[in-house]
């Protein structure tokens, strides 16, 4: 069976297109080139970069599978790029791989794979795929907690997971190092990514505001009473919780409690201003194609890595979803994702309003 | 079997040239300098080499400058031209915009020391009308830059029309003659020009051996400072077996020109046909007569490019999309889009050039399989935009 590998020229993907390739796929590695690299002297993030791509195309040599690059510029800036930058500037917090993921890996990757024979896309993402008794397409958290990406992978549609491989859902990061070097990948020892693959640096806000320059606009910094106790120079610069370079001086710590894009302001509040019981998803994909009947008590996560809380889920029309904590959650941000799971199996999710 | 449609990209080695660089490369190591006989041994295989090479181009064997390749001829025919044309008036430089890269971007940089760079336009037809040259040339040009043979779409520059009219202002006339050299047949002498540059891999022969032809009284500057190897005007311990390589190509090239010209014309008009009757939505880019025999460049409705060329080396067959050296970017090729054509026509070529060793079972294969594998991705994408003429 012919099978695509996105190669990212990580450890991950390396491994994962090494486990088909050994298991007897074939296999066909594709990287995506996602910006213009031409110039050397524009600056690019940590992943899919030149080097990346050279990375991959060395562990393809190595693996001795096909290897192509995809140019999807085009694609990434609208479905990505645009998206991150037009969610700070509406006073949001984004999330690019989920929409990396949805709409271009198992998107336009997976229709190119599809016109190459192949069935499947694979990924190097630490999360499973399996197939219930009703020819349902699960998806589960990966075997390693630590590692686990199946929050990134909330909005795949059943269609998408008939045509998802995630090799290394069953392993844990470690025995993926160790693979890559029993294999002798290039890669073996490379560190992992972190950062925003785009931003060089984790400098998200130079970035946005090279792009929209009209970004940094003073504005006030109001307490909860609707007081002003300083300014600062974009809602694009904070994050819902956030304690850190709001340039105040309190006797007790301040946190970002809410933002507001229209009157350009920054609410900040003591630690309890931040917690909150209840938030409501948009766009919510529900695995199973199809929203939840009644309210049902699922445990949600509500950013990557963030330990999961107890909540019950109601189904709203439109495409909603309302979640209410047993217990109230601290930072809440829109922008980023809620995830249902039940046990290891994600149920669905959407985008906090 | 892989099928080989790439011969624009670089061609395979000729046995006979493998055979004669590695009895070079083993058995006689001396530097073409050396007084002793080592030496002389190193300097005769490179006297048989340029005369090879001097009777493909109908010229002299003292006129030949071996270089690593196209884009250093190119960079020494431009540069070397400019420089010793400082001391006159003439600060004017014409090109056109269906040059390789190695043209272009050498005038670019010529530009920016001062040079004033005009660049012809081109039509639907891929060939330059000499009415733009008249045009565009006065008593100010110094150096006339046209290619032989496109790249990516085949087609034959009017080289003595060219030329006749910037002799008759006193200009030099150089060509980047790359993609013809070995492929037609040519009389540096019938094209008329100054400079004419040329590349070993294009025809046969090794890669990083080239060569400048440069007319007897032609005043060039060298590029680089060193010693006293290809009279004055290339530096650099001579790359002996490179050079012999290129010289087994040259005369393979000369002795099998016609047979070869004949053979690969009609593969191509074969294939061409075949494409055209089998696949719809497909269009020819640039005029069919008058282009090299090798190459064809054929627009496909609602594909990309980057996925068919993709789809089709899985099946074995290789092809490119416009060149080789642009490839990566998403940049349409500048070829197509100085010709007029929509961004979709121009972002959906695909260039097939063949060579000697190319078969009518290659053939046959390809038109077998490219209506399915079109018909396939065209299944699979979202895009409904059509060409146009």
């Amino acid at each position: 069976m012919r099978i695509v590998t996105a190669m990212s020229g990580g450890v991950d993907s390396s491994v994962a297109a090494a486990l088909l390739a050994d298991e007897g796929y074939d296999v066909i590695g594709l990287s995506m080139q996602l910006y213009n690299q031409q110039n050397d002297d524009i600056k690019f993030g940590s992943c899919c970069t030149i080097d990346d791509i050279y990375d991959a195309r060395r562990v393809a040599s190595v693996l001795g599978i096909p290897h192509y690059i995809m140019n999807l510029e085009r694609d990434f800036d609208t479905h990505v790029v645009s998206k991150f930058i037009n969610d700070y500037l509406s006073a949001r917090t984004p999330i690019p791989c989920v929409h990396c993921n949805s709409e271009l890996k198992f998107s336009t990757l997976l229709d190119r794979a599809k016109g190459f024979g192949a069935l499947k896309v694979a990924t190097g993402h630490y999360a499973r795929v399996e197939k219930d008794s009703n020819g349902m397409y699960l998806l589960k958290r990966g075997i390693d907690h630590s590692k686990d990406q199946s929050y990134f992978l909330f909005p795949l549609t059943q269609e998408q997971l008939a045509c998802a491989e995630f090799p290394l859902g069953k392993l844990r990061k470690s025995d993926v190092r160790k693979y890559a070097k029993s294999r002798k990948l290039p890669v073996a020892q490379k560190p992992d990514s972190h950062e925003i693959c785009f931003v060089q640096d984790g400098d998200y806000v130079s970035f946005i505001e090279s792009r929209e320059p009209n970004a940094a606009r003073t504005g006030h910094i109001t307490n909860i009473n609707g007081e002003t106790i300083g300014s600062h120079e974009g809602v694009h610069k904070f994050t819902i919780g956030q304690r850190k370079k709001l340039g105040l001086s309190s006797p007790i710590p301040l946190y970002v409690v809410s933002l507001d894009s229209k009157t350009n302001t920054v609410t900040v509040g003591p630690r309890k201003a931040i917690e909150k019981s209840t938030l409501t998803v948009s766009n919510v994909n529900w695995i199973t194609g199809k929203p939840l009947a009644r309210p049902r008590n699922l445990m949600v996560q509500i950013r990557y890595q963030h330990p999961e809380a107890e909540a019950t889920v109601w189904p709203v029309k439109n495409n909603k979803a309302r979640v209410e904590f047993n217990e109230p959650q601290p930072a809440i941000t829109p922008g980023q994702a809620a995830v249902f799971y039940e046990r290891e199996t994600v149920i669905g999710g959407g985008w906090i309003d | 079997m892989r099928i080989y449609l790439d011969h624009n990209a670089t061609t395979p080695i000729h046995p006979q040239v493998v055979s004669t660089m590695t009895e070079v490369l083993q058995e006689h190591f001396g530097n073409a300098s050396s007084v002793h006989a080592f030496g002389q041994t190193a300097k005769s295989y490179i006297d048989e080499a340029r005369t090879s090479l001097a009777e493909l181009l109908n010229a002299r064997p003292q006129e030949i400058v071996f270089t690593s390749g196209g884009t250093e001829s190119d960079n020494l025919a431009l540069r070397g031209t400019a420089e010793s044309l400082m001391p006159t008036n003439r600060r004017h430089i014409i090109t056109s915009c269906i040059e390789h890269e190695a043209v272009l971007n050498t005038c670019q940089a010529l530009g920016k020391q001062g040079w004033k760079i005009s660049i012809l336009p081109i039509d639907h037809s891929g060939v330059i009308d000499p009415t733009s040259l008249e045009t565009a040339i006065t008593n100010n040009t110094a150096m006339v830059s046209i290619m032989h043979a496109n790249n990516e779409i085949g087609t034959i520059q009017p080289i003595d029309k060219l030329a006749a009219i910037a002799h008759n202002v006193g200009a030099v006339f150089h060509t980047d003659a790359v993609q013809s050299v070995g492929k037609v047949p040519l009389s540096v002498d019938d094209l008329n020009v100054d400079l004419l540059s040329l590349s070993a891999h294009k025809f046969g022969g090794p890669k990083g051996i080239g060569a400048l032809w440069i007319r007897r009284g032609s005043k060039l500057v060298a590029n680089m400072t060193g010693g006293r190897q290809e009279r004055n005007r290339r530096p650099g311990t001579e790359n002996v077996a490179g050079i012999v390589g290129l010289g087994v190509a040259a005369r393979l090239a000369t002795q099998n020109m016609l047979d070869n010209t004949t053979h690969i014309a009609q593969l191509r008009n074969r294939l061409e046909t075949g494409i055209l009757q089998h696949v719809t939505g497909t269009i020819v880019n640039g005029d069919r007569n008058k282009r090299v025999p090798n190459t064809t460049n054929i627009s496909f409705d609602r594909i990309e490019a980057e996925s068919l060329l993709i789809a089709l080396d899985l099946e074995g067959i290789a092809i490119s999309t416009g060149s080789a050296c642009s490839s990566g970017t998403l940049e349409p090729s500048h070829v197509l889009r100085a010709m007029g054509f929509s961004p979709h026509r121009t972002q959906n070529s695909i260039r097939f050039s063949l060579g000697a060793s190319n078969t009518d079972a290659d053939i046959d294969r390809v038109v077998n399989v490219l209506p399915t594998v079109v018909d396939k991705l065209r299944n699979l994408s979202r895009s409904s935009e059509r060409i146009h003429a």
